[in-house]
């Protein structure tokens, strides 16, 4: 039977890929007999043995660090972080070893591990456990950066992450975990690619959600509900918007978030991590630099205030919301 | 013996002393004083051919040292972080390995590199500057030098964890492998060290953590780095063996590290072992030494040279007479001249280099990023006498800049075309251009 959560198609996903590749390793905090603090990596342990679901000293340097190890030796790790901010202490690791060995080796030691972070805000987590983390990672060349947002992205992806011969870290959107795929647009839009339920989804390929005529909105993970939502209500002013699921942040798919934003002339990126330096930028200025004629109006971001992350009774007012996306669209200089 | 280890055994104290494990301290501590043989009655008894290996390769590493740092002094070499005073931990490390284990060496490591048999060229490509790792790590079974420090100490852990999973699997195709990682005194500050011999223990990885502890990380001194007993000591904590052995006894350093690694081969876990040793160069060519310690602290360090310590065994055994001597120095003269011809030989590195294996696959963002440089390259080739560093009046002049070169059609005409086949047709366009 086919996964109905996020966390049911991450455990598929994984619990395949231990059965077909007897490399495949999981390793992590609390990923044996708990199941993972969100129960991802739930009854993995008792199927495949303690070795092959192994709990690690609490040190996500020496998780990642042994991870890198086992890769060396032939392995295919797939390392649970338990959650965003607690990924930290194994930044060195990523980005002076994961990312750069295939590189510095002249491609003769490839890395294939992925590295599972669940990430991002609105589940009411108290301080450093809702951070949106991605653009350190998008920023470090030689990592792939991927984070799907429905049910069936969540099992292709992730088989897709650990077939990789790349790093790839891999964002678990924590607010979609246990909710069902949201109504209007979890279905590729026609023409676009991409994989049903069972299925490899290709990492490097943004999918259009929604196809939409008026503008063109730009999102991944944690807020693609948020999106679709905004898309369904902006039918009542007479718009109709174009929802883009990036999907993979690296690499970017500059020819899908083109082709939709020339189709529309108008464009908003959304995400939870805060605006300043974050992968919204990077997204505006390959629109900028791309699309340059065909657009009517600056590209807009609906982004998470430059703050550290804030208490959860207060993140509703950081996180982007309906209204404010519906705000930015209204900005889009629609008066001629 | 399973490989994750989680049931209680009979030498385990219950509840309510402890949660989980206690055990005896005692069998892991180090030696109050260092391991020596020179000098001790067990020099006469050590294998007297092993001796002579050890020696031989001591004058070769020496020489080899010398050389890479005349080498950086003709600017042919970035830099080069000597190990001189410290050859017999580096050969010892190399030697105790066979070949199915694995190196996982630091930046200053460069001769234990040589030592397992990397071509010199290929163990100095990283400080050449030419590529960040010169060799093949599959070939030799060394790691890439590694900067960040202690870094690579978990790297080890993962491989030998890795390899053991494999032999468990497979006992008749795979091999008992140890990874031997080398620190220095100032890395076992680093989180990295801690969290590599943490990991090393509970799995029970077959590694051999070699401490060269040269007394200074740069220019602090180990008071000022640890208060710990000796760091051998820290081994205690993981419930490892700790080993402590004279660094510049080459005799000693050969036996301690082969102990270390057949406890690690046989499954009995990893060790910890500190070697005492002292580096008589400064940190690098970079670096100036005497800001930070005293000429006779190092004139006391230069008397116990382990070539000099060693030299005099062999002498005082009758294993080394001055013919030997003299052609020993004929080898390192050879080495060293081997090591200018490879220079001699080398190619310069190719900019083409830059985008290949970032990714298995290269981004389409990167094949452009390669082919604008290609292109950039090919036009510099057809001018050769254009400074790329400098702009003069022919390529750029800011008076004769015309209104159009400031518009976005200006920008398109230079090479961005953004509008696409269907470029006015039917779609929004805005003011702007």
């Amino acid at each position: 039977m086919s996964p109905t959560t996020m966390v049911g198609a991450l455990n598929a996903a994984l619990r395949d890929s231990l059965r077909d590749d007897p490399d495949v390793h999981v390793l992590g905090e609390d990923v044996g007999a708990l199941g993972g603090v969100f129960r991802v990596t739930d009854g993995l342990a008792a199927e495949f043995g303690a070795a092959r679901c192994l709990d690690t000293p609490l040190a996500e340097a020496g998780i990642l660090g042994t991870a890198i190890g086992m890769a060396m030796y032939g392995l295919r790790p797939v390392v649970e972080m338990q959650f965003d901010a607690f990924a930290y202490p194994a930044f060195e690791q990523l980005v002076s070893h994961v990312a750069k060995m295939r590189n510095r080796t002249g491609g003769r030691v490839g890395l294939p591990i992925t590295i599972r972070v669940p990430y991002g805000g609105g589940v009411g987590g108290v301080e450093h456990h809702s951070d949106s983390s991605e653009a350190y990672y998008a920023h470090t060349p030689g990592l792939h950066v991927v984070t799907p947002a429905t049910v069936a992205d969540g099992y292709g992806l992730l088989r897709a992450a650990i077939a990789s011969d790349d790093p790839v870290v891999f964002l678990e959107p924590k607010r979609l975990y246990w909710s069902a795929d949201p109504p209007g647009g979890t279905e590729p839009a026609a023409g676009a690619t991409s994989g049903a339920q069972d299925q490899v989804a290709p990492i490097g390929r943004a999918v259009v959600r929604r196809a939409g005529t008026s503008a063109t909105l730009i999102t991944y993970g944690p807020s693609l509900p948020i999106c679709l939502a905004a898309a369904q209500a902006a039918r009542a002013d007479g718009l109709d918007l174009a929802v883009v699921d990036l999907r993979s942040l690296v690499p970017f798919d500059d020819e899908t978030v083109c082709a939709a934003v020339r189709a529309t002339g108008r464009a908003v990126v959304v995400h939870e991590a805060s605006g300043f330096g974050g992968v919204g930028a990077e997204v505006a200025a390959r629109i900028g630099e791309q699309c340059f004629h065909h657009l009517a109006a600056p590209v807009l971001r609906v982004t998470g205030y430059d703050i550290p992350y804030p208490p959860p009774m207060l993140e509703k007012h950081h996180l982007p919301s309906v209204d404010r996306v519906l705000d930015a669209v209204a900005r889009l200089q629609w008066e001629q | 013996m399973t490989l994750v280890d989680h049931s209680t055994s009979p030498d385990l104290v219950g509840p309510p002393h402890s949660h989980g494990p206690r055990r005896d301290a005692a069998p892991l501590l180090p030696d109050p004083e260092p391991v020596r043989v020179l000098g001790t009655e067990a020099a006469a008894a050590f294998d007297p051919e092993l001796a002579r290996d050890l020696h031989r390769r001591l004058v070769l590493a020496r020489r080899f040292n010398q050389q890479a740092t005349t080498l950086t002094r003709q600017g042919r070499l970035a830099v080069y972080p000597a190990s001189t005073g410290q050859e017999a931990c580096q050969v010892g490390a190399a030697m105790v390995l066979r070949p199915q284990d694995w190196l996982f060496p630091s930046y200053r490591d460069t001769l234990a590199v040589v030592a397992r048999g990397v071509r010199p060229i290929d163990a100095l490509t990283l400080m050449r500057g030419h590529a960040h790792c010169g060799y093949d790590p599959y070939e030799h079974r060394i790691a890439p030098l590694s900067t960040p420090l202690a870094t690579q100490a978990a790297h080890a852990v993962g491989l030998a964890h890795a390899a053991r999973l494999r032999a468990a699997a497979n006992p008749a195709a795979d091999e008992q492998l140890v990874a031997l990682a080398l620190v220095g005194d100032g890395g076992t500050s680093e989180g990295d060290f801690h969290e590599a011999l943490n990991f090393a223990a509970v799995l029970r990885a077959p590694v051999v953590f070699l401490v060269q502890n040269n007394g200074y990380a740069i220019s602090v001194p180990l008071a000022r780095q640890s208060a710990a007993p000796t760091l051998a000591h820290k081994a205690v904590g993981y419930g490892m063996v700790g080993r402590l052995v004279d660094g510049n006894d080459a005799l000693a350093v050969h036996q301690v590290l082969s102990d270390a690694v057949e406890h690690a081969r046989s499954g009995r876990g990893p060790v910890l072992v500190e070697a005492i040793t002292y580096r008589l160069d400064a940190h690098t060519n970079a670096d100036d030494a005497t800001r930070y310690r005293s000429a006779g602290e190092v004139e006391a360090w230069r008397a116990r040279d382990p070539l000099t310590l060693l030299d005099a065994h062999l002498r005082a055994q009758g294993l080394l007479d001055d013919a030997g001597a003299a052609e020993l120095a004929r080898a390192a003269e050879e080495l060293a001249g081997r090591i200018r011809a490879e220079f001699e030989a080398a190619p310069e590195p190719d900019p083409a280099t830059l985008f290949t294996h970032v990714y298995a696959e290269p981004t389409s963002q990167l094949r452009a990023q390669a082919a604008e440089l290609a292109a950039r390259l090919a036009d510099e080739a057809d001018d050769p006498g254009d400074d790329p560093f400098h702009l003069d009046g022919d390529e750029f002049d800011s008076d004769n800049l015309t209104a159009n070169d400031l518009t976005a059609d200006g920008l398109a005409a230079g090479g961005v075309d953004d509008r696409g086949p269907d470029a006015g047709a039917g779609t929004t366009r805005g003011g702007a251009a």
